[in-house]
């Protein structure tokens, strides 16, 4: 994509238009976005484990993100936003589709759960002077145009002394066997064209665009799925899924 | 753990989950839930007072090894443990005849191979542990009026008026469960065409530990060691027998019982009154519906005749407690499909196991033709001879084998 639209910039169309079409299903864990569901349990215990860390609370408490502002950046239907929130953190989510923010909401509302959702993209909020303790950017730099900008907005975003966390897709020919072929062709798990494997970006890439940006990269961990067990977990292996923590000092 | 009291007509309270049920397992599972700070209420018909009294339930519960651990992890073992009696050698063989199998706890490394406890101090060492525990309450005497599962949570009305929303509903009703049946989880029963008699012993002479199970054409009969120099007989007969034997006097009872237990223990008084029971296997097609999961005896309910019956209910209450809390502390949603998924099939095979072995030995021992008698008593000989599988069965029946939730590994959640 070479042009950026004025108020969005960092946001592919195309993609906003794709997941616009899923807003219904997002929280049908046989749906569209059930690898997402499968990954949830996995990706939500690293980033819940980073969290208590950096901000020194107990992982076994009922809400150890009380007291701290979160966004959670392409929140879709609010999979991230809603534990979250559940783990005591005052949440945003932001997606620049607005019928998925409307369908994030009212899954919100009914879980009676208190989550501001706006149809918005990073550089909105920046222009806001808006400020966070944690950011987390899941599975959502390999669908943006311009991932060094999407860096830049997380890195405005977050406070001193905050915490980044993102996972994403490496650009390996193993990521693109299980994550493209794979997941979007064999398994249909994902919608095919889901993925665009040029857009994959290494933990290196990632890391040296963090540091760019004044981010200190603290933690990287791989995710595999496991068959047998039908369910995903920590790995050394970065070469397909990954999360990556960074701060800000 | 704290009584609910709420005026009918305030707003519904929010808790994590609803134990239908206050029977052994429901406050299983209620004090295993509370031990990790989940909110739980434990919604009981009867009320507190006439659950632990002696003449409610006769019956005695036999505790593997795994289900101690499990017991000493959430809390309630403390309160237990002086009414427990352990069980230091099992033997069990055919009614006259030369082939048995004995287990002897040193085998499995010295500790006993599971303790014998009244049902009704079991209940009150769960209800002791649940008065410290603030994030449980008991609802106890109430009647459910409405579970509506159909929402975003489940809506649970009592009949009193008092109303609570939670992520999660599971129903510890026993055999025969409401819950279940409104749900439309249908279920499978096999009339095992016995009758269970229970009933509590006093003999002079200590019984120093040992159970015994013996197994007669006409059904299996056990003696199992309690505090004091007293035992439980839990005593299997076919109905026609059964009826003939629970109609005799208390001296001819005690006869028939000498005749199958020998005088080892010399003269037998009974303590308390006898009870009966129609024994039924009963096994749901599903342990799960929406926002729903069917714990202990409401999933399945085993012949009684290898003391596993609580033992694979305080897997599932394991179980949930384990889905529940990790989920709780990841902020998802204790009562989603993924959770039930996850437990459906945790579960499954290890009740499918147990089921059959349970009602096959029952089977095989209650069968009088010659080449099936021929076949235990090499069968038995063989598990005598063979270490190995011997002790594999014997860490099994201790609840020590599979794939154990925290649990019942002794680990806290």
């Amino acid at each position: 994509m070479q042009q950026r639209a004025p108020q969005a910039p960092a946001v592919d169309p195309r993609e906003v238009e794709r997941f616009r079409e899923l807003a219904d299903r997002w929280w049908d864990p046989d749906g569209p976005m059930r690898p997402l569901h499968r990954l949830g349990p996995c990706r939500l215990g690293w980033l819940r484990d980073q969290a208590v860390r950096h901000f020194r609370r107990s992982a076994t408490a009922r809400t150890p993100l009380a007291g701290l502002e979160a966004l959670d950046v392409g929140c879709g239907g609010g999979l991230v936003a809603e534990p979250l929130a559940r783990l005591g953190a005052r949440v945003t989510g932001i997606d620049p589709a607005d019928d998925i923010v409307a369908a994030a909401a009212q899954h919100a509302e009914l879980a009676g759960l208190p989550i501001t959702y706006r149809a918005a993209t990073t550089g909105d909020l920046v222009a806001e002077g808006r400020g966070f303790d944690l950011v987390t950017a899941l599975e959502v730099i390999e669908h943006v145009p311009e991932p060094e900008a999407l860096v830049g907005d997380l890195a405005r975003l977050v406070r001193p002394g905050g915490l980044v966390v993102l996972s994403t897709l490496s650009r390996t020919w193993r990521a693109w066997l299980l994550g493209i072929v794979g997941a979007e062709y064999l398994l249909g798990w994902l919608p095919p064209g889901t993925h665009n494997w040029n857009r994959f970006v290494t933990p290196a890439e990632l890391t040296h665009m963090l540091r760019t940006q004044g981010l200190r990269a603290t933690a990287l961990v791989g995710i595999a799925y496991d068959p047998a067990q039908a369910v995903f977990h920590m790995v050394r292996d970065t070469s397909v899924n990954y999360m990556l923590a960074a701060v800000r000092d | 753990m704290s009584y609910v009291a709420i005026m009918p007509s305030e707003a519904a309270d929010r808790v994590d989950v609803v134990v239908v049920g206050g029977g052994l397992t429901g406050l299983a599972l209620g004090a295993a839930l509370g031990s990790a700070d989940i909110d739980v209420v434990v919604v009981e018909r009867q009320s507190i007072p006439r659950l632990v009294a002696t003449t409610y339930d006769g019956r005695v519960t036999a505790i593997a090894r795994g289900s101690k651990l499990l017991l000493e992890a959430v809390g309630v073992w403390p309160h237990l443990a002086p009414q427990a009696q352990p069980i230091l050698d099992i033997v069990v063989g055919e009614g006259g005849s030369p082939a048995t199998v004995h287990y002897d706890h040193r085998e499995v490394g010295g500790e006993p191979l599971g303790w014998i406890a009244e049902n009704r101090h079991i209940r009150e060492a769960l209800l002791a542990r649940l008065s410290t525990l603030p994030s449980v309450r008991l609802a106890a005497p109430a009647t459910i009026a409405e579970i509506d599962r159909d929402g975003p949570q489940v809506r649970l009305g009592l009949a009193d008026g008092r109303t609570f929303h939670a992520a999660l509903v599971a129903a510890a009703e026993g055999k025969e469960s409401a819950t279940r049946a409104a749900a439309g989880i249908g279920v499978r029963r096999w009339d095992y065409e016995q009758t269970g008699i229970v009933c509590t012993l006093r003999h002079p002479r200590p019984h120093r530990g040992l159970a015994l199970e013996r197994f007669f054409p006409d059904g299996p009969f056990a003696r199992l060691p309690l505090r004091g120099d007293r035992s439980s007989i839990v005593w299997a007969l076919r109905r026609d027998r059964a009826a003939l034997v629970t109609a005799l006097d208390d001296r001819g009872f005690l006869g028939e019982v000498a005749d199958r237990l020998g005088d080892e223990l010399g003269d037998l008084a009974l303590e308390g009154p006898r009870w009966a029971y129609p024994l039924v296997l009963v096994w749901a097609d599903r342990y799960v519906d929406r926002r729903l999961v069917l714990v202990g005896d409401t999933a399945r309910g085993i012949h009684p005749i290898a003391g596993q019956g609580w033992n694979l209910a305080l897997r599932d209450v394991a179980a949930i407690a384990e889905l529940v809390v990790d989920r709780v502390r990841l902020g998802l949603d204790p009562g989603d499909a993924a959770a039930l998924e996850r437990y459906a099939a945790w579960r499954r095979f290890d009740s499918l196991v147990l089921v059959a072995v349970t009602d096959g030995i029952n089977r095989l021992f209650a069968n009088d033709l010659l080449p099936v008698q021929m076949a235990r008593n090499l069968g038995l000989a063989a598990v005598e001879r063979l270490p190995v599988a011997k002790r594999f069965f014997m860490r099994h029946a201790m609840g020590l084998v599979g794939d154990l939730p925290r649990l019942m590994r002794g680990l806290p959640l």
